[in-house]
C-alpha cells in the first residue's frame, strides 16, 4: 500500500474566475461582520458586482485555455469557460434582482430577520420597517463560485464538494423571502430534504465508482471503462446512482417533485437563480460526466436517459398546462426544457454537446428575465402569482405584458427569438445522432409547451382585468437591468444567433 | 478478511437510511436516515480503499464528514425555523405548497 501522496502542483492563474467569486463571498462575509449597518448593503452590491465582472472578465481572458490543473483534478476548457463566463453574466443579473428595493413597500423581496417568527408581534413590526437583510449576497455567491466549481470539476469528489458548495447556500436562500413566509420556510425543508437525499445517492454512486475504475479521476474512470473483465455491476449501479444525483439537480422526471414547489415558495429573485444558474451549472457537470468519463459505456446508459428525456419532456409539458400559479407554470416549463436538453446530451457528439451550450445560454437569459417580470405585477399582499390575476395586464401595461408575451414565446420556440435557434441545434444534433424518436417527442411537446404558453398570451391580451387586480410596479434600475439584457439576449440571439453559435462550436470539447 | 461483507453491510445502511428518508415522518429523523446514508458510504469508500490499494478512499471519507457537517448546520437551522413557526416538524403538516 502507498504511504506517500505526491504533493499536486498548484496552477492558480486557470482558476482565477473561481477564485474571485469566492473571494468576493468571502469579503462579503467580513463586510456583514465589520461594516456599519447603514453602508453594508451599497458594500454588498459593490462587492459582489465587482467579483462578478471580474471573474467575467478572466473567464474572457483564459478563452482558448484547455488543460487539466490542480492534479486533474479541475478541467479548464471550452465548456468550462463557457459555462463560467455564462454564469458570471446571469449571476450579475441575478445580483441586481436581489437588490431591487422599489417593488415592495418595505423594500427588496428577502426577509429582514430570519429567526424572527412568521407572524409574530416583530415579526409585524419588522414588516413595516426598511430594515434589509445583505446575508444574501454572500449567500448568492458562494453558490454562484459552487456553480462555477460544478461543470469544471474532473474529479468526482470535487464535484460532490462542488454540487454541495452550490447547493447549501440554495437551501438557506430559499427560505428567505419577505412575504409568504410560511411557504418559503417549507419551500426550504422539502428541497433541503430531497436534495440532501440525492446527494447521498450522488456520493454513494462516487463510491461505487471508485471501487470499479480505482479511482474518482474522470480520465481514469474513462480508462477503466474501456477495460474488458471487470465488476460490470459496480459501474453500472454507480452510474445510475451518480445520475439520480445530478438528474435531481436539472429537474429531470422522476426527480422533478421538488421543482415547482422550490420554485414558487423561494423569493422571486432566488427563484430565477435557481431556475436559470442552477440549471446550467447541473449541465455542464451531467455532460462532463458523461462525455468524459463514460462515453465508452455509452450503450450501458442511453436506454436509461431516453426514458428520462421522453418522460421529462412530456410530464414537464402536460403538467404546466394544469398550472394555475405563474412561477409554478414556470416551473413545470424548466421542467420540459431540461427534457429537451437531455435531447442534446445524449447525442453524445460534438454538435450535441455545442447545442446543449447554446440552449443553456439562450434559455438562462429568457429564464432570468421571465421570473423578473413576475416580480413587477403585485397586489396588497405582494406578489400576485396566480394566472387568473394576470387578465388583462395588457391593459394596464402593455410594456410589461408585452414583454412577457416575448418571453414566453421564445421559452416556446417560436422563430425569430433565441428558444427556435436553441431548439433547433439540439433537435439536429439528436437528429444527427439518430435519435429520431426522441427528436419526434421533442418537437410534439415543443407544440404542446407552446399551448400553454400562448394560453397566458391570451389570457394578458385578450381578457378583461379584474377590478380588483393587481397593479404592476415601476422597478428601479435594478430590475429593469435585468431584464433588459435578458430581453435583449433573447432578441439578438433569435435574430442574429451565428457569433454564439460559433462560440458554442469552439467551445466543444472537452480536454480529458 | 473478506471486505464483501463490509460492503455489504454498508448497502444494507444505505437502504436502512433509504427507507428511513421515504417512510419517516418527522423531519429531523428523516434527515438523520441521510446521515445514515452518508455514513454507509464513507463505510464503502473505506473498504474500497482497502481493496484498490490507494488511500483515495480514506481521505474521501473525511471529505464526506466534513460536508455532512455542513450540511447538518444548514439543515438543522432550515427544520428549527420551521418548526418555530409551525409547532411541528412533521413533513406532513408541510403542505401549503401544492398543485
Amino acid at each position: 500500500m502507498p504511504t506517500d501522496i505526491p504533493s499536486p502542483e498548484l496552477a492558480y492563474a486557470p482558476i482565477a474566475p473561481l477564485l474571485i467569486v469566492f473571494a468576493a463571498a468571502l469579503v462579503g462575509v467580513l463586510v456583514e461582520a465589520f461594516a456599519p449597518r447603514a453602508a453594508r448593503r451599497t458594500l454588498q452590491i459593490a462587492v459582489s458586482l465587482v467579483g462578478l465582472v471580474a471573474a467575467l472578465v478572466t473567464t474572457v481572458l483564459l478563452a482558448g485555455t484547455e488543460e487539466l490543473v490542480f492534479n486533474d483534478a479541475i478541467a479548464v476548457d471550452g465548456p468550462t469557460l463557457f459555462l463560467q463566463g455564462t454564469l458570471a453574466v446571469l449571476g450579475i443579473a441575478s445580483v441586481l434582482l436581489l437588490s431591487e428595493r422599489s417593488l415592495d413597500a418595505s423594500g427588496g423581496a428577502v426577509v429582514a430577520r430570519a429567526a424572527v417568527l412568521p407572524g409574530s408581534r416583530e415579526d409585524v413590526e419588522l414588516a413595516e420597517a426598511t430594515e434589509v437583510q445583505t446575508e444574501v449576497y454572500p449567500l448568492a455567491l458562494f453558490s454562484l463560485g459552487g456553480m462555477m466549481l460544478f461543470p469544471a470539476s474532473n474529479n468526482l469528489l470535487l464535484m460532490f464538494v462542488a454540487l454541495e458548495v452550490l447547493s447549501l447556500p440554495l437551501y438557506l436562500m430559499a427560505g428567505l423571502a419577505r412575504r409568504r413566509r410560511l411557504l418559503s420556510q417549507e419551500a426550504a425543508v422539502k428541497y433541503f430534504l430531497l436534495g440532501a437525499f440525492a446527494s447521498a445517492f450522488f456520493l454513494y454512486g462516487v463510491a461505487l465508482v471508485y471501487g470499479y475504475a480505482g479511482s474518482v479521476d474522470l480520465g481514469e474512470v474513462a480508462a477503466a471503462t474501456g477495460t474488458a473483465g471487470s465488476n460490470d455491476g459496480l459501474l453500472f449501479l454507480g452510474l445510475a446512482m451518480l445520475a439520480v444525483g445530478l438528474l435531481f439537480k436539472v429537474g429531470a422526471v422522476p426527480f422533478q417533485a421538488w421543482t415547482p414547489d422550490v420554485y414558487q415558495g423561494s423569493p422571486t429573485p432566488v427563484t430565477a437563480l435557481m431556475a436559470a444558474c442552477t440549471k446550467i451549472s447541473a449541465f455542464g457537470a451531467l455532460l462532463r460526466v458523461l462525455y468524459v468519463g463514460f462515453g465508452r459505456a455509452e450503450w450501458d446508459w442511453s436506454p436509461m436517459f431516453w426514458a428520462v428525456a421522453i418522460l421529462t419532456m412530456v410530464v414537464g409539458g402536460v403538467l404546466a398546462i394544469t398550472q394555475t400559479d405563474v412561477k409554478r407554470m414556470l416551473a413545470y416549463s424548466s421542467v420540459a426544457h431540461t427534457g429537451f436538453l437531455l435531447v442534446g446530451v445524449i447525442a453524445l457528439s460534438p454538435q450535441g454537446l455545442s447545442g446543449t451550450l447554446f440552449y443553456l445560454f439562450a434559455y438562462g437569459f429568457t429564464t432570468i428575465a421571465a421570473f423578473a417580470v413576475v416580480t413587477l405585477v403585485r397586489d396588497s399582499s405582494g406578489e400576485a402569482t396566480h394566472l387568473a390575476q394576470w387578465a388583462g395586464l395588457g391593459r394596464k401595461s402593455p410594456l410589461v405584458a408585452a414583454t412577457f408575451a416575448f418571453l414566453l414565446f421564445a421559452l416556446a420556440g417560436i422563430p425569430l427569438t433565441s428558444g427556435f435557434m436553441a431548439k433547433f441545434a439540439v433537435f439536429t444534433a439528436g437528429l444527427e445522432g439518430g435519435a429520431t424518436a426522441l427528436v419526434v417527442v421533442g418537437v410534439v411537446m415543443s407544440a404542446v409547451t407552446a399551448f400553454f404558453y400562448a394560453r397566458v398570451v391570451v389570457l394578458m391580451f385578450f381578457s378583461e382585468p379584474a377590478a380588483d387586480g393587481p397593479t404592476v410596479a415601476v422597478p428601479s434600475a435594478y430590475t429593469a437591468a435585468a431584464i433588459a439584457l435578458g430581453l435583449a439576449v433573447t432578441v439578438v440571439l433569435g435574430v442574429l444567433p451565428q457569433p454564439v453559435l460559433d462560440l458554442a462550436d469552439r467551445a466543444s470539447r472537452f480536454v480529458s | 478478511m473478506n471486505e464483501s461483507y463490509y460492503l455489504l453491510l454498508a448497502a444494507l445502511l444505505f437502504t436502512i437510511g433509504g427507507l428511513g428518508v421515504l417512510l419517516r415522518r418527522n423531519a429531523i429523523l428523516v434527515f438523520m436516515s441521510v446521515e445514515l446514508m452518508l455514513n454507509s458510504v464513507n463505510l464503502t469508500l473505506v473498504t474500497f480503499s482497502r481493496t484498490v490499494g490507494t488511500l483515495e478512499g480514506q481521505v474521501m471519507a473525511f471529505f464526506v464528514m466534513v460536508v455532512a457537517a455542513a450540511e447538518v448546520v444548514v439543515g438543522l437551522a432550515i427544520i428549527m425555523s420551521i418548526f418555530r413557526s409551525r409547532r411541528s416538524a412533521s413533513v406532513d403538516d408541510a403542505n401549503l405548497l401544492k398543485y
